[in-house]
């Protein structure tokens, strides 16, 4: 057991998960993460390596992983802002890697050390083309490290890049952190094919859309490109290409998105007003969910472990029975929108917008789950 | 080497994606001739070469080598090889791509690797220009040449590549012209051998744009213009070694020292610090 802030736990759930690569670039709220891998590894065996920026991290994070390591990056909104082309050649090269956004009051250099949840569209839609990434929303230091864990894991299992959504308050929280065994844990390793060279095609998938991996040194001499390719990994700039490529790499997510999807649910039964919510804003919401039942007001809890992809499926069931959604978020109304586009008009959805730079009063969410049992 | 037959480079070469997409008269296709040569004299392993590009003519060298490649972004061929060549330090990492990749939007990577003594060669083709997108002015244009983007003639001045590598700290600094093919191919056989950032410059006609645009002819004319003014200076100051349009072309090797690579320093650092505690991170690979 221990008693470690958000970051930390961050930190040592990457190395649970067996990462030993991490390249970063210092920036606050997220800088603890980095630092303190950069003080365990010596002794454990792995390398950090600081690098000019954070262009350069999010892409030798990436040379490392086709050397066989699992990899992160860390970083906070500007320094994701830079990594966003590389968001697009993990996505298009299916090379595994997390990338944790410590997120901070936007846009541009904002609220530096102050929380916001107001990366969350960007995470989805903020490299050009088509592409699915998947990103989960801790709400406290035991989740930075369990869901880092899962995340290290997701991005074995599908090839993504993967999202870790942290916020200020969560990096810099303390709490009791449970650190299980390491027997205790459950690691993915990498789907290593099990072709020799010369029968082994780097974009030939199974079932799952997801194809086997290789490492460079191993004898497979593949190429690896970020332009449109065909299944032996060389470029084709055919229409028929690019649609057969992108098709799966989107596919992999949409067509596992109820396998993937995590929410946590809490008074649902009955509930005639539902409170979505994720990372930080889950908790704050807690004492104003807590009053409105006090009051009388059937009010559920569905909280977004895994915010990407979307539960859209369990919204839209819930949305037969509720009277209203409310949608607290530090942001001025990003997950709001697929709350809204998931229940289709069937069920008023409230906004509860806050620009950041501190967490909501539970008094604003209350106001508005009283206004939406009205 | 004049007596080999032709067909023994295509070995190393990935056949199946032939032809390439240079056009007659580009220089690249000859400074990967010279590649592959060193290679051959290299005694690697070819398993464990690995060659990551930018993007860009000289961005497809990648694609066409039988090697583990990569074909990665814009200006980020340096760091992704660094996460390459640290995660895995037995492979030999070959940075191979063009002057506007590497020296304008990778500026920063190639200046922060050779400080660094990141254990990689860097080949650097060097036309003056950027050829895949249509022949516009790139941080290697000398003065007064025309571009697209500088239709009346460069008026900024361009990197003396050598000179910043050096200061840099680069461990290993040579520039030759497509025109010196055996010189070119043993730098790059002597880059392959040396541990520490290397750093090659191969100046190459683009016919199709930077010539054309300059009236300077084909390639061929490119190639006699590289002969006649070429001085050779092994060891030269590479402060002298600007070039400007069309005028004398400083090659050599002109520098080769020792400075311990990035892993080197981390280690012996660590070692030091933590003694039998420290875990160093090439000791895994060092075994086989």
């Amino acid at each position: 057991m221990h008693f470690i802030d958000g970051d930390q736990a961050a930190c040592e759930g990457a190395l649970a998960a067996g990462c030993r690569f991490v390249a970063g670039y210092p920036i606050t709220p997220s800088t603890e993460v980095v630092e303190r891998f950069a003080s365990r590894i010596p002794l454990i065996g792995g390398l950090f390596i600081q690098m000019e920026d954070e262009i350069a991290s999010s892409i030798a994070i990436q040379g490392a992983a086709w050397a066989g390591q699992k990899v992160m990056t860390v970083t906070s909104g500007p320094g994701l802002s830079l990594m966003m082309e590389h968001v697009g050649f993990a996505a298009i090269t299916e090379t595994p890697c997390v990338f944790v956004d410590v997120q901070r009051g936007g846009p541009s250099t904002g609220l530096p050390t102050l929380p916001a949840q107001g990366d969350m569209m960007q995470v989805k839609w903020g490299s050009h083309g088509d592409y699915e990434p998947i990103a989960l929303s801790p709400n406290s230091p035991q989740e930075c490290f369990d869901l880092m864990l899962r995340a290290f894991n997701l991005a074995e299992v599908y090839r993504v890049p993967v999202f870790f959504m942290m916020d200020e308050v969560v990096g810099h929280m303390t709490e009791r952190v449970v650190i299980p065994e390491a027997s205790a844990l459950e690691v993915t390793e990498r789907r290593w094919t099990s072709k020799p060279p010369g029968q082994y095609r780097p974009y030939e998938a199974s079932g799952d859309l997801v194809p086997d991996l290789v490492k460079a040194g191993d004898g497979y001499r593949v190429h690896i490109t970020g332009l449109t390719h065909d299944e032996k990994a060389y470029p084709d700039m055919e229409p028929a290409a690019q649609q057969k490529l992108v098709a799966r790499l989107v596919g992999k997510i949409r067509e596992n998105r109820e396998r993937l999807v995590e929410v946590r649910e809490d008074h649902l039964e009955d509930a005639e007003v539902v409170l979505v919510s994720f990372g930080i804003t889950s908790r704050v919401a807690g004492p104003a969910i807590e009053a409105a039942r006090q009051r009388g007001v059937k009010v559920g809890h569905l909280r977004l472990v895994i915010t990407w992809p979307f539960p859209a499926a369990r919204l839209r069931q819930l949305a037969e029975r509720a009277r209203a959604f409310v949608v607290p978020e530090l942001n001025m109304g990003q997950m709001v929108l697929e709350v809204e586009r998931a229940v289709a008009g069937k069920t008023p959805v409230l906004s509860v917008p806050h620009a950041g730079g501190t967490v909501h009063e539970p008094e604003a969410i209350l106001a508005r789950i009283l206004e939406a049992a009205r | 080497m004049n007596t080999e037959p032709e067909n023994a480079l295509l070995a190393y070469l990935r056949q199946d994606r032939l032809p390439h997409i240079w056009c007659p008269g580009c220089g690249i296709g000859t400074t990967l001739n010279c590649f592959v040569r060193a290679l051959r004299g290299s005694g690697l392993n070819l398993d464990q070469v690995a060659v990551v590009s930018g993007i860009g003519c000289t961005g497809r060298v990648a694609g066409y080598l039988k090697l583990d490649s990569f074909h990665t972004t814009h200006g980020r061929a340096i760091p992704f090889a660094t996460g390459l060549k640290l995660a895995n330090p037995r492979l030999k990492v070959v940075v191979y791509s063009g002057d506007g990749d590497l020296f304008a939007i990778g500026g920063n990577h190639f200046i922060h690797a050779a400080r660094r003594n990141m254990d990689l060669m860097v080949i650097c083709v060097n036309n003056f220009t950027y050829g895949m997108t249509g022949g516009q002015a790139a941080p290697t244009t000398p003065i007064g040449a025309t571009q697209t983007t500088m239709p009346y003639g460069n008026f900024e001045d361009p990197f003396n590549l050598p000179f910043l590598a050096d200061a840099c700290g680069a461990v290993y600094v040579a520039r030759w012209t497509v025109y010196h093919v055996r010189q070119l191919a043993r730098a790059m056989k002597e880059g392959l051998a040396k541990k520490g950032f290397v750093f090659i410059e191969a100046l190459s006609p683009c016919p199709t744009l930077y010539c054309r645009r300059n009236r300077l002819g084909d390639g061929v004319e490119q190639l006699k213009y590289y002969k006649a003014k070429s001085i050779t200076k092994n060891g030269a100051d590479t402060k002298e070694a600007g070039l400007s349009f069309q005028g004398d072309i400083i090659v050599g090797k002109f520098l080769e020292r020792e400075r311990p690579t990035w892993l080197e320093a981390m280690d012996k650092h660590y070692a030091s610090v933590f003694g039998a505690k420290y875990k160093p991170w090439g000791a895994a690979y060092a075994k086989d």
